[in-house]
């Protein structure tokens, strides 16, 4: 077997090195495309990256989203109920693109999502409309050989997820495939904002980063608010908040007050990860 | 023809391009144990001992094998002989598979099990065992199937077992899969989930098979006992597929054997409301597993339809896709009118009730008989006994009177 060659860093790994330049973490929001409606997320990603956000995380609505808590799974339901369809979220990247919106974009999708277009198409027309990377929960590195060539192949990172669970061999093979950053799941579980996260997840981080070489490893799922963030930013790359996010967004009502509300939340986070490592 | 791969799934859990494991991260270690865990299982006399001991005194094994005269005389065609795992303890071959979890689990030292259920029968058969061992059992149920299955919630209750409503997406089966795999994402530590189909990750499609192929290993020696010959044609229904692989895997080896499996066919072909993923569906990925299933342009799942709670499920388990795909079996759908006709019929000609899943291979099983020889045999698995559904068709057939 030929030596692994990692790729010259791309946008989303170059966002990483920008915020640990400025000594502090990271920040990257997760919001579902077309809840409640695509033009609204249009509205939200700039709101975003106007707020802070150094990579925003795009959500592509599933039926069947298994690795999501119930925050995300209702957010997902009500894009599908609107209509939201895998060319619509493309469409709506490339419109934010059309805005003006710089920052880094990474797509989550569910890999049948990805499997009905086709791997080398599907990666392809995501790369057209703008997006970095690719993150596909339910595709561990044994399954993602195909997915990584296409991604690879059209200049997208496929972001792997490490897991509490995961063994050091485990570690290890997700280390040497990883591009763009590392997704941490800090807890054993789904999506979802919780009171208190593991006491574990620095030591976690640590076992990630003795197989993760160069490249960020960021924590998500279960960040409720500015303290969680600050903590986990100290010992992360970058913090990821999906749910607590959405359900500021849920609270806002009108898709406007929606974008103001995450666009603040989201200031808050960054107002609290600058400080990160001040102290 | 290349004999499909089935004794053991290839590299990485594949039947041909089907199979495999698409999980979050979090459950693949847990998946490498399994797999360990049941391979030493296998391997180990021990434990077979234990589970052929169970099988014989609780389960109620040999199921016997009946030739069914009335209706082979009314198909006029090939005898049909009919596979009696509605004799089973809890009255379906469910039992077959969760008996064998269940022994594995405690092997694994897990003190929590949780399984999904549709229509309960899986369900049951897990709360029964986890009963029987003093074990922990969470049943995942669409609320849905809660409602239209009232007494087996009553039963699984009775049995000791929580059973939790699932109010996601469709709020039936595939969504309370989806909600099994969630609690087990959280709960890996400490908790087995027995899923009830071959479907899901690596290693459960070859699992539950394994722990499935006592029905046709028992079949083809009665078979040979007593017709004296290997049948024509295996005739069993297919919603994930649990009971067609476990009678068909043993006379996958036979050639002149027809594999015929019976999927829920709903309203008809064309209408949209089926749950004939393997004779209306194309390639795709759910529950952990590439296999044929039905979904639309954008991969999301479409909801299933059957009139049989067992056969409402969207996808299929990967190696009947290989096996059909390979051309080693045929699938063939029956519609909701033509097994409650053929759940009628069977009551009427042989005093047994089927399951309406087994009333679709029932249904079909007439058809195949009917262009065979009278020295013909047809094998058709009656997997399930059918006073579970006693109460929905009386409702059925009072709405399609009055209709």
């Amino acid at each position: 077997m030929s030596a692994h060659v990692r790729p010259s860093p791309g946008p989303l790994t170059q966002a990483f090195f920008r915020a640990k330049a400025e000594g502090r973490p990271a920040l990257i929001p997760y919001v579902t495309a077309g809840d409640p409606a695509l033009g609204s997320t249009v509205d939200a990603v700039a709101a975003l990256a106007d707020a802070g956000a150094d990579i925003i995380e795009i959500g592509i609505p599933y039926s069947d989203p298994l690795a999501d808590g119930p925050t995300i799974q209702r957010s997902g339901q009500r894009a599908l109920a609107a209509g939201t369809t895998v060319a619509g979220v493309l469409d709506m990247v490339a419109a934010a693109r059309a805005r003006g919106v710089r920052v880094p974009m990474v797509l989550l999708a569910y890999y049948n999502c990805v499997f009905r277009k086709g791997e080398e198409a599907f990666a392809a027309a995501a790369a057209a409309a703008g997006a970095n990377g690719l993150i596909v929960p339910d595709l561990p590195p044994e399954e993602a050989a195909p997915l990584r060539g296409a991604a690879r192949a059209a200049g997208l990172d496929l972001v792997p997820l490490a897991a509490p669970t995961s063994t050091d061999a485990r570690l290890a093979l997700i280390g040497q495939v990883a591009s763009g950053f590392i997704y941490c799941v800090s807890v054993t579980g789904v999506t979802g904002a919780r009171e208190r996260l593991p006491e574990t997840v620095p030591a976690f981080l640590a076992r990630v980063r003795a197989f993760a070489g160069e490249t960020p490893v960021a924590v998500g799922f279960g960040i409720a608010g500015a303290e969680q963030a600050r903590r986990v930013g100290r010992v992360a790359d970058g913090v990821i908040v999906g749910s607590a996010l959405i359900d500021v967004m849920e609270r806002a009502g009108s898709p406007g007050a929606a974008a103001a509300a995450g666009a603040r939340f989201v200031a808050g986070l960054r107002r609290a990860g600058g400080t990160a490592r001040a102290g | 023809m290349a004999l499909p791969q089935t004794t053991t799934a290839g590299e990485k859990g594949r039947f041909g391009p089907f199979g495999g494991r698409y999980v979050p991260e979090t459950l693949m270690p847990a998946l490498e144990e399994l797999e360990r865990a049941y391979e030493a299982a296998r391997a180990d006399a021990s434990f077979q001992r234990e589970l052929a001991h169970y099988l014989a005194h609780y389960v109620g094994r040999p199921t016997p094998l009946y030739l069914a005269r009335r209706l082979s005389e009314h198909a006029g065609g090939a005898r049909i002989y009919l596979k009696r795992e509605d004799l089973t303890h809890t009255g379906a071959h469910k039992i077959n598979n969760t008996m064998g979890q269940i022994l594995l689990a405690r092997r694994m030292g897990k003190r929590r099990i949780i399984a999904e259920t549709g229509a309960g029968q899986h369900g049951v058969a897990t709360a029964t065992v986890c009963a029987m061992f003093g074990m922990e059992c969470v049943v995942y149920m669409g609320e849905e199937d809660t409602r239209r299955q009232a007494l087996n919630v009553f039963r699984m209750e009775l049995l000791g077992a929580r059973v939790v409503p699932v109010t996601s997406g469709t709020r039936t089966l595939k969504d309370a899969t989806n909600e099994a795999i969630r609690d087990w994402v959280t709960r890996v530590e400490d908790t087995h989930y027995i899923i009830g189909s071959v479907v899901g990750p690596h290693p459960y499609p070859t699992m539950v098979r394994d722990f499935q192929s006592v029905i046709g290993k028992e079949a083809k020696e009665q078979l040979l006992a007593q017709a004296g010959r290997l049948p024509a044609a295996v005739v069993a229904c297919v919603g994930g597929g649990s009971n067609a692989m476990g009678i068909f895997h043993e006379f996958i080896p036979e050639p002149e054997v027809r594999l015929v499996g019976v999927e829920g066919g709903g309203a008809g072909p064309g209408t949209g409301r089926h749950a004939a993923a393997l004779s209306a569906g194309r390639a795709g990925v759910l529950h952990g597993a590439k296999s044929y299933l039905l979904h639309d342009e954008d991969g999301q799942i479409l909801p299933a339809h059957s009139v049989s709670a067992g056969l409402d499920y969207p996808g299929v388990g990967p190696e009947h896709s290989w096996l059909k795909d390979s051309g080693r079996a045929e699938y063939v759908a029956v519609t909701d009118e033509e097994a409650l006709e053929a759940f009628r019929l069977l009551s009427r000609l042989e005093g047994i009730v089927p399951a309406l899943e087994s009333a679709h291979a029932v249904a079909h099983a007439v058809k195949v008989a009917a262009e065979l020889a009278p020295d013909d045999v047809v094998l058709v698995n009656l997997s399930g006994r059918g006073d579970k559904d006693v109460q929905h068709v009386a409702a059925l057939l009072e709405g399609s009177e009055e209709a």
